[in-house]
């Protein structure tokens, strides 16, 4: 059990190395939870949506494609609430509690659009204001030299939780012969247990100390506060890095899918693919952390694109299924272990604590902006060219990606302005 | 190492100033959390015992002059096909005013579980889905007395189901989920299968087709809402590419489809073969988007029937001037079938509580 050593871990956490602060414990405990309550949802709303109510599933892309456009600029605002005053905690809460009570919403709704759009957008918009000041709560409560190993913990244990959720959904679904009020029911009182755990294990404004609060004035424009960070110019290199590789990522949706046009395994298996994907993730997001923070962040970010490049290739070049399935499913976890917590960890010493937040918003709605511009690029050229020569594309789009940000990112990212 | 201990993460999860203890706080949450598995136990427990076993042999076969239809209503047979005897004639005013106060319900439940379900012409054709890791779907084909002949397995959703009127040919329609490349698209694999040979056509989007006269490749291409004329080699379907969706005629024995139409979704062919029902989008977004209309094939001509609300259903045609279909249940509850005559005449609720209706001739 997490909880009985958390507090333990963090009273002890200045002293002992090889252990991950308590916080961060606390903060992958709750996110391992949540995302089991969220992902739960996530995996039984096109059924519920088709079966259930005879709705199509238009409507609900619909509403998925508005509502992601939404997060973006709610991710910058918790960002930017959080900074203000040093509400990490109060910010992510909220976030989480959102989330919770979205669920509630579902059952409430019934079947009507109204109800189910209001409960999804309360859903997204949960998740968008609680991700930045989580990130940020963690690198603030990591030693700058152990953020690599923090988020890789914090991003296994959120993945754990990642491939739970399905896993219990259908469980219930299958017991129950497809009763999906008891999975809404269910994932609620998961949620709400991981808002308890949050309240009760995650430091709050006291004891993350006056340098993690804003001294704002009022006097500053909103849109100016928030985009403050990119003043820094390290900060905006990385930004900058992140953004050219994200415009270069065709999407796993993408890829699995050409995995099934290449293979042509049984379909009936398609879903359990992003789950080798996962697994691959969990096993190597601290290794990774903990090789950047040896050798430095940037290696392994780099690395990371570097084995999506490889994933690339090999569905370009490789016939034997086998060799092919494993490879590519195993290379995209590769990458998303060497990416994602270790994005965070590359940009955190570049932020001073009192804007970590909202650096880490701007950091992570850029990147999810070019990465949907690059999957609709794809997209695009797959519809006109075909499979083949799109992907022959994205490979030389991706490599140049990789070199652009290999010059951009900075060399010496130990610049602590944590302490 | 001095740098770790002027970092803010020191102590943070011990006592906070004035905060309740860790002893405190872990007791408090190990009672939530007990509270909150008691509930979710509580309801499975009680969701589970809601639930009927799927698999009892089917209570009636297939007749004629009967309705079938998937049972939505809540309680007994819930998800499972029933069927009523269909009113002598859906057609004229005293059919009409008949069914603007519903006859009390004499539906008789417990056919098969299926999640889409057609019949005609001594076949019936069930869509059914196993709840499991992962979730399992089947097409499965019925005889006349709704025992189960073939079963195939499926990914994704169901979501269309016909039978061609000898019961002859069937085909099916299946949402894939996980596929879709933009968040606003869907996948559709859409499946035909000649009952008399057993072959077998699991995803018909390799069909060679003809998009305005020109031979037309795109790896795009969805098709979904197949229903075959009398001869069971003419059918048609609707084909979407690049965001428009059109009507194709297709040829079973030549294996080639034409687009004869834009904006046309779902169709059905009436018995006798002269006009196809269809959905037409009618508005952009995902508001109320659809519009019931009567194509026909003749002359080619168009018009929308007297429903008004948005239809995201394949119409079934009980006789050649009745159309049924599904729209969701009034409270937000499952589903009711509604009829309205083809050539103007006010929608009528059938049934209560129920999708997929099927008359059996």
């Amino acid at each position: 059990m997490y909880l009985a050593t958390t507090g333990a871990a963090a009273a002890t956490s200045g002293l002992t190395r090889g252990r991950v602060a308590g916080p961060v414990l606390a903060l992958g405990t709750v996110s391992l939870v949540t995302d089991i309550s969220s992902e739960m949802v996530t995996a039984v709303l096109p059924l519920y949506f088709v079966l259930q109510l005879g709705l199509s599933p238009l409507q609900f892309g619909f509403l998925d494609g508005l509502y992601n456009g939404v997060t973006a600029l709610v991710r910058l605002l918790g960002g930017h609430a959080a900074d203000r005053g040093g509400r990490h905690k109060l910010v992510a809460g909220t976030g989480y509690a959102l989330s919770a009570l979205s669920r509630l919403g579902l059952l409430l709704a019934g079947g009507g659009t109204a109800g189910i759009g209001a409960a999804l957008a309360a859903d997204r918009i949960g998740k968008g204001v609680r991700t930045a000041p989580r990130d940020a709560l963690i690198s603030l409560s990591s030693p700058p030299d152990e953020l690599g190993r923090a988020f890789g913990v914090h991003r296994a244990m959120d993945t754990t939780g990642a491939l739970l959720g399905p896993l219990a959904a259908f469980a219930l679904l299958w017991a129950t012969a497809d009763a999906y009020d008891a999975v809404f029911v269910v994932s609620f009182c998961v949620g709400l247990l991981g808002v308890l755990l949050l309240i009760a294990f995650v430091p709050g404004r006291d004891a993350l100390g006056p340098v993690a609060a804003a001294p704002t004035g009022p006097r500053v424009p909103l849109r100016t506060r928030i985009t403050e960070p990119l003043r820094d110019a390290a900060f905006r290199r990385i930004m900058l890095a992140a953004a050219l590789l994200g415009a270069a990522t065709i999407g796993d949706s993408f890829v699995y899918l050409l995995l099934q046009k290449q293979l042509d395994f049984a379909v009936r298996w398609f879903p359990l693919l992003p789950l080798g994907t996962a697994a691959v993730y969990l096993l190597l997001a601290v290794p990774a952390g903990r090789l950047g923070d040896r050798i430095g962040r940037r290696v392994p970010f780099l690395l990371g694109h570097a084995a999506l490049l490889a994933a690339y290739v090999l569905l370009l070049t490789v016939g034997d299924g086998i060799v092919l399935l494993a490879g590519v499913l195993g290379l995209v976890g590769v990458f998303y272990a060497a990416t994602d917590g270790v994005l965070m960890a590359l940009a955190g010493p570049a932020l001073p604590a009192a804007r970590r937040a909202s650096g880490m918003a701007l950091l992570q709605t850029g990147q999810a902006l070019s990465r949907l511009l690059a999957a609709a690029g794809f997209g695009a050229a797959w519809t006109l060219w075909g499979s083949g020569p799109a992907l022959v594309a994205a490979v030389v789009v991706l490599a140049a990606a990789l070199a652009g940000a290999a010059a951009l990112l900075p060399r010496t990212e130990r610049r602590s302005s944590c302490s | 190492m001095t740098d770790r201990a002027s970092a803010p993460a020191e102590g943070t999860a011990g006592k906070g100033p004035g905060g309740p203890s860790l002893r405190a706080r872990v007791i408090a949450i190990v009672v939530a959390t007990a509270v909150l598995a008691t509930v979710a136990v509580v309801y499975t427990v009680s969701a589970a015992r809601r639930a009927g076993s799927a698999d009892t042999p089917s209570a009636f076969g297939l007749d004629r002059g009967q309705l079938y239809f998937r049972s939505t209503r809540e309680g007994d047979g819930t998800g499972r096909v029933a069927r009523l005897p269909a009113a002598p004639s859906a057609r004229g005013a005293a059919a009409m005013s008949a069914e603007a106060a519903p006859a009390p319900d004499r539906r008789t439940t417990g056919g098969p579980a299926c999640e889409r379900f057609h019949a005609a012409g001594g076949t019936a054709l069930c869509l059914q889905r196993r709840p499991g890791i992962p979730p399992a779907a089947y097409a499965v084909v019925l005889d006349g007395r709704l025992r189960e002949k073939r079963r195939i397995a499926l990914t994704g959703i169901p979501n269309r189901a016909r039978v061609s009127a000898s019961g002859r040919m069937l085909s099916w329609t299946m949402f894939a989920t996980g596929d879709s490349y933009a968040t606003t698209a869907f996948s559709t694999r859409t499946s035909i299968l000649d009952t008399r040979t057993g072959y077998l056509i699991k995803n018909m989007e390799d069909i060679p087709l003809t998009l305005d006269g020109r031979r037309y490749h795109s790896p795009d291409v969805n098709y979904w809402g197949v229903t075959f004329a009398r001869d069971d080699n003419r059918f048609y379907a609707t084909v979407s590419t690049k965001g428009r969706t059109y009507l194709v005629e297709g040829d079973m024995r030549r294996w080639t489809a034409r687009t004869l139409r834009e904006n046309l979704e779902c169709p059905s062919l009436s018995p006798d073969n002269t006009r196809l029902a269809f959905k037409k989008r009618v508005r952009e977004g995902a508001r109320d988007p659809w519009r019931l209309y009567v194509l026909d094939l003749r002359t080619m001509r168009e018009h929308p029937v007297a429903e008004r609300r948005s239809v995201d259903d394949q119409a079934a045609w009980l006789d050649d001037h009745t159309l049924a279909y599904a729209l969701p249940g009034s409270g937000g509850k499952g589903s009711d079938i509604w009829t309205v005559p083809a050539d103007g005449g006010a929608p009528a609720l059938r049934v209560a509580g129920g999708s997929s209706p099927a008359l059996v001739r």
